[in-house]
């Protein structure tokens, strides 16, 4: 996406003070809210550094208002002095951490695969399957991104338990699949029209196959488009809590189940909550940061015509 | 091809009759009709490119997706209108029952279903808020200004954190009744009693706000990406013309953003009827189910009363309700686009 800073005509014929002041405003109104989407996120973090009191005391920043400790990094065996003895509740935390690595990054590359796919045949080739053409195809797949988990959820409970995929990641990762299928194969879609035909045209020519083409000259030119699906999809897939609160109970729990579940409890604990949620975040932060022209380019596709 | 298919019938067939009565042969679990349906698949996929040649060899991009999509999806949701005519509580030893429209009877006259799909369509009105602050910012973003790039990211943070995260950072501990920010500056500006989940109306607020701070970023994105592609020159035309930044503004940038507003808008009411996840986490549907969308009330039928039969009901219903609204909210969609336009 690329950022265009046009001169302003206008703001030379108009008064010096008046330019001010639409400056001062717009300045203000980022900064205010800079403010809304950062608190947060400062808070938990410098909640996971208090003690009770400073939490009960609405203590703000660290050095000035409180001393910092480490406590709530401690009670989950991540603090300096903890990080090398055992400890039940870091081996907890990383075996739910791996579950949603391996989950999201699981379903977001067999969606990938099977949508990137799905969407050049559909851009490319004509299709028909008995009544079905093109477009009803593409609908059929898009019009998945409507279903609300909660209709499969339940039948899953109980198709899951039959075919004994509860509690599995496997289980949730073809659900994860299915989930931001329809997600991967819009993006897609759009990355395939915008390549033009002639190249592969071209490539045909040459001898290569079908297939061949697809590997070798179409996929280089839509990895970015890949990238950027990819790395919607794992955000979604990480995030996601109503299928692996509903399907999973000791083995595959991922992380936010595991950040629900300490919520639940009576008489929480301000320091190792924040901690964890600190912790729970903290990978999908540097993704938004690291990656964030992925990202934009892959919420914008087929939005603009 | 053949092989397989017959192979397909037959681990079907084999578990049926071993689940039906004392079928001696058969497998435990229903697991090998799954890996059955795989091989299924893929002998397809051979038979294709074998029969069809080329014309198979693109049918085999197609394939895999489909089929995945339809063992994924139909399956289980016909599965599902079948349960929903069962009377089946997965914690009682009875096992399921026919008992065709009982549940469906008890849908209608419960009233906490009743609030729920209420709670939706405010939950849906609130989108209206969300897209005003959305463009707001799409146009902050677009001005002429430093730093561009560290404020973007920064508004797009929300965004990529998890809800149940969020749920507890902003839900729980920012709102804290007794110390939590939140509630400290509500109190300096003078409500005395802020208790943000313990009012029906203001707990429906407090859930709307949480969402909003999540989902914003993601209209503004999209709003921003149609403010980058409209063409400069339309904009310099207005200005030569004389019209102030107000009129500009209505009667050039709005209605040019047309087509892009109304995918984020009707994006966002897609996601905005899946929301679950921040209810559960923050109130549970309290205080009384008053905040309950539809997903999270099943969500508790399940998990309260294990009441499979009922909650598919309750979510088949849903489906229903959903498909007719978007497919109307498409169609007057596209009819506004263009008769704007």
């Amino acid at each position: 996406m690329s950022v265009q800073t046009t001169e302003y005509v206008a703001s030379e014929i108009r008064s010096p003070a008046s330019f001010l002041a639409s400056r001062v405003f717009i300045y203000g109104a980022l900064a205010f809210w800079a403010f809304i989407c950062l608190f947060p996120i400062y808070w938990t973090i410098t909640t996971s550094f208090k003690t009770a009191v400073d939490v009960t005391q609405g203590h703000l920043i660290p050095f000035v208002d409180f001393q910092p400790d480490w406590k709530g990094w401690r009670s989950l065996g991540l603090s300096p002095d903890s990080i090398f003895q055992t400890s039940t509740v870091r081996e907890e935390f990383l075996k739910r951490f791996m579950n949603s690595v391996i989950t999201s990054v699981g379903a977001s590359s067999l969606a990938i695969v099977i949508g990137s796919l799905a969407a050049y045949g559909l851009t490319r080739y004509r299709y028909h399957f008995a009544w079905f053409k093109n477009e009803d195809i593409s609908f059929f797949f898009l019009s998945q991104l409507i279903l609300p988990p909660v209709v499969l959820a339940l039948p899953f409970l109980v198709l899951y338990r039959e075919v004994g995929l509860l509690d599995t990641r496997i289980g949730l990762i073809l659900l994860y699949t299915l989930m931001v299928l329809p997600i991967v194969i819009w993006i897609m879609r759009d990355q395939f029209n915008s390549i033009p035909v002639e190249l592969e045209e071209a490539a045909l020519v040459d001898g290569l196959s079908i297939w061949g083409a697809f590997f070798r000259i179409v996929m280089p030119i839509a990895l970015p488009g890949m990238v950027a699906a990819f790395i919607l999809a794992m955000v979604l897939c990480w995030n996601e809590y109503f299928f692996a609160a509903l399907l999973t109970s000791t083995d595959a729990k991922t992380i936010p189940v595991m950040v629900a579940s300490q919520t639940g409890s009576q008489g929480i604990n301000w320091w190792s909550m924040a901690a964890l949620a600190t912790a729970a975040i903290a990978p999908l932060a540097v993704i938004g940061i690291a990656l964030e022209r992925y990202l934009i380019m892959g919420m914008t596709a087929g939005a603009v015509k | 091809m053949a092989v397989a298919t017959i192979g397909l019938l037959a681990t079907i067939v084999l578990e049926i009759l071993y689940k039906g009565s004392a079928d001696t042969i058969g497998f435990e679990t229903w697991r090998p009709v799954v890996y059955a349906y795989v091989l299924w698949g893929v002998a397809i996929g051979i038979g294709q490119v074998l029969t069809r040649g080329e014309d198979g060899q693109r049918a085999l991009f197609l394939l895999p997706a489909l089929l995945f999509t339809i063992a994924m999806v139909i399956f289980p949701t016909l599965f599902g209108f079948y349960i929903a005519l069962t009377d089946w509580n997965l914690s009682s030893f009875s096992g399921r029952k026919f008992n065709g429209l009982a549940n469906f009877w008890q849908m209608l006259s419960d009233p906490y279903y009743r609030n729920a799909l209420f709670n939706m369509v405010l939950y849906v009105l609130a989108v209206a808020v969300e897209y005003v602050i959305a463009f707001g910012l799409a146009l902050l973003l677009n001005a002429q200004i430093r730093a561009r790039k560290f404020f973007r990211v920064v508004f797009l943070m929300p965004l990529m954190l998890s809800p149940v995260a969020v749920s507890w950072m902003i839900g729980k501990s920012l709102m804290e009744y007794r110390f939590g920010p939140a509630a400290t500056l509500a109190r300096h500006l003078g409500w005395e009693n802020p208790a943000f989940f313990s009012d029906p109306i203001i707990a429906r607020i407090a859930i709307m706000v949480l969402d909003a701070w999540t989902f914003i970023p993601f209209m503004m994105i999209m709003l921003l990406a149609g403010l980058q592609a409209m063409s400069r020159e339309v904009l310099e035309a207005a200005r030569v013309d004389g019209a102030n930044a107000w009129q500009t503004f209505w009667q050039v940038t709005f209605p040019l953003m047309l087509p892009v507003s109304v995918t984020a808008v009707i994006l966002r009411i897609i996601f905005k009827l899946k929301l679950a996840d921040i209810i559960i986490t923050v109130t549970s549907g309290g205080p009384g189910g008053a905040t309950d969308s539809v997903s999270s009330f099943i969500y508790r039928e399940y998990r309260d009363r294990s009441n499979v039969g009922y909650g598919t009901m309750l979510a088949m219903a849903y489906l229903v309700i959903i498909v007719v609204f978007v497919t109307w909210l498409l169609k007057f969609a596209n009819r506004f686009v263009r008769n704007v336009n």
